[in-house]
């Protein structure tokens, strides 16, 4: 069976990693919206707090045996918390300076993690061992789907929808939006607007480290595994603009089906394609496609 | 984003001792390879130096971070060693081949990235940089990971052999030392404060009826027009374009040469740019703590030394004699 002279299998196939790699452009993006909207800093660490997420969920494993679903919990937990550590120490001392030395710090601090990380397990990947639960595939009928990858698509649906849900529809999220818009007023009715920079900061952070976790069973768990990632992610934010959550959703989890589609008819471009999106996003609207300059 | 001294004092005084400071650098470089100083560490140091100072002139007094000027580095690069190896054209023309290329890519990657402003102007330049690397990564001329090697250096003019190590270095010092003169002067320049009017406070500049888009987009390009003197020079210097000067660690790298020594001072990238080449070379055998180390000052920049080491100074000197 073939579409426009393409094997459905190859695809389908090329789909479905398009649709893997959206979801982590959508959690990664949405993580630095979220940080964005509230610190007004564009978190550079975001890819190595990714790749930490990853490392994290293998030394549970390797070294105290503990297994996936407690890594999706702890992992997040643990990277969270060094984002506590690094906001109440460096970050909130640059709040009152432009926005862009907070993208320096977090630059800075990128370089030192992948440094460290590099120097004990070298470039090469270590592998993840896949849970036993998701050992073999659906059959489609059209092509296979092999069960961890459904559970990666499903999953961050649920962690995305999950973020949206926090922040537009309960109090505590109702809290957060009014912070963005004028922390010193939302101060003034008793909330302890510094205490929540700090934890939304963790909170941004354990979302990309959940989805490194997420990641670890299918890529190798590589120090560089973020580096290359946060950039795609950047070009992303640029294009869905900042301004709306369900924005940030929508454009990850399209332009990973686009760059897979890419990747099926024109796999020279398949690379760029995210890049010439965001150049003519730029010449058509220039706030993003779901962006109000601010 | 990094203040500027006080425009107050006596500038006529201060163009002076500007100039008599760059007599000083100049004549300490002219006679470093003879005080034992290697002149390929030099040369390098002195590429780097301008690459940070046309860097400087969009950041320090234009106020854009650009993350993605490797991309005008590279591009240049590339272009000036195929010109003088496939096509063997001579250094000058090569030279300047590689600096159009990299202005033209200037033009297009400016006019794209002021549609933004702050962040997001930092996020596209990265982006658009990092589509430039992967372009380069898979096009044919570019010889991918091997880079194109053994680029002959030439006459320049069909004089001056460029081959033998100290005419090379008196030749970029020449150019080094012409670019920092220009880019003193477009910085004291009417178009210089008009744009750090726009630094300061863009609305009140368009009020004013200055078109702040066109003031940005001129410094970028010749922010980008100067990187790309930087890039192609560095071409023939090592006889080799490769893969190194497109991507995105490089963009980083200039970032910090000019943070370490100073945004928005006119000294500051050339010492940043000496002090990172210098500790680079120092830290040769130390692998990936070099990355380690250079994100530790990037940190201790941005906490505690945000000035630089030429801002600091000139801060304490001020205070010594205020």
């Amino acid at each position: 069976m073939d579409v426009l002279g393409i094997p459905t299998q190859a695809l389908f196939g090329q789909l479905l990693i398009g649709l893997i790699n959206g979801a982590f452009y959508a959690m990664m993006s949405l993580g630095l919206a979220v940080i964005f909207g509230l610190l007004n800093i564009i978190n550079f660490t975001h890819g190595a707090q990714y790749m930490m997420g990853a490392f994290c969920a293998w030394f549970l494993l390797e070294r105290a045996g503990i297994g996936y679903w407690w890594s999706l919990l702890l992992a997040p937990v643990i990277v969270g918390a060094t984002g506590v550590v690094i906001e109440r120490t460096m970050l909130s001392r640059l709040y009152q300076l432009d926005h862009l030395y907070g993208l320096l710090l977090t630059f800075g601090l990128a370089l030192i993690i992948q440094g460290v990380f590099t120097n004990y397990y070298g470039s090469s990947g270590q592998p993840y061992r896949l849970p036993e639960e998701f050992a073999g595939a659906f059959n489609l009928g059209f092509m296979f789907l092999p069960k961890y990858r459904a559970w990666v698509i499903v999953a961050s649906l649920l962690v995305c929808f999950g973020t949206w849900f926090v922040i537009e529809r309960t109090k505590l999220g109702s809290y957060l939006r009014a912070a963005t818009e004028n922390p010193a007023l939302v101060q003034a009715f008793g909330v302890n607007v510094p205490r929540m920079i700090t934890l939304t900061y963790g909170a941004g952070v354990g979302l990309a480290a959940l989805a490194g976790v997420m990641a670890a069973p299918i890529y190798s768990v590589n120090p560089q595994m973020g580096a290359n990632l946060i950039i795609v992610v950047f070009a992303v934010v640029v294009i869905g603009g900042m301004g709306s959550i369900l924005g940030a959703i929508l454009t990850g989890f399209g332009l990973g089906v686009v760059e897979g589609l890419t990747k099926v008819f024109y796999p020279e471009a398949s690379n760029t394609v995210i890049f010439v999106i965001m150049v003519l996003v730029l010449l058509v609207k220039p706030a993003g496609l779901f962006g109000k300059e601010r | 984003m990094a203040g500027g001294s006080s425009a107050a004092a006596a500038p006529a005084a201060r163009r002076g001792g500007v100039l008599a400071a760059t007599a000083v650098m100049t004549a300490l470089l002219a006679v470093a390879p003879f005080l034992g100083v290697y002149p390929v560490f030099l040369m390098k140091a002195l590429c780097f130096a301008l690459f940070a100072c046309a860097f400087n002139l969009l950041i320090g007094f234009g106020g854009l971070l650009s993350f993605g000027h490797a991309m005008f580095l590279g591009t240049a690069g590339y272009v000036c060693a195929h010109a003088a190896k496939e096509w063997g054209w001579p250094p000058e023309a090569a030279i300047l081949a590689g600096t159009v290329a990299a202005t033209l890519l200037g033009v297009v990657a400016g006019a794209l990235a002021i549609r933004r402003q702050g962040i997001y102007f930092a996020m596209i330049t990265l982006a658009l940089a990092q589509m430039m690397f992967f372009f380069y990564l898979q096009a044919p001329f570019t010889h991918g990971e091997d880079g194109i090697q053994a680029v002959p250096r030439g006459r320049l003019f069909g004089v001056l052999d460029l081959s033998h190590t100290l005419v090379m270095y008196y030749v970029v010092l020449a150019i080094f030392v012409a670019a920092f003169l220009f880019i003193y002067r477009i910085v004291h320049s009417p178009f210089g404060q008009v744009l750090k009017a726009i630094r300061e406070n863009e609305p009140r500049a368009i009020s004013l009826g200055y078109d702040a888009e066109r003031y940005k987009l001129l410094a970028f390009i010749i922010s980008a027009s100067l990187s790309g003197l930087a890039g192609a020079v560095k071409a023939l210097v090592f006889q080799l374009a490769s893969l190194t000067d497109v991507h995105w660690t490089m963009s980083g790298e200039v970032v910090l040469m000019t943070l370490l020594g100073g945004m928005g001072t006119i000294f500051g990238p050339v010492v940043g740019a000496f002090a990172i080449i210098g500790l680079e070379n120092y830290l040769a055998g130390f692998g990936q703590w070099v990355t380690v180390i250079t994100g530790a000052i990037f940190v201790v920049c941005v906490l505690a030394f945000r000035r630089g080491i030429v801002g600091e100074l000139a801060a304490w000197w001020a205070r010594r004699k205020g």
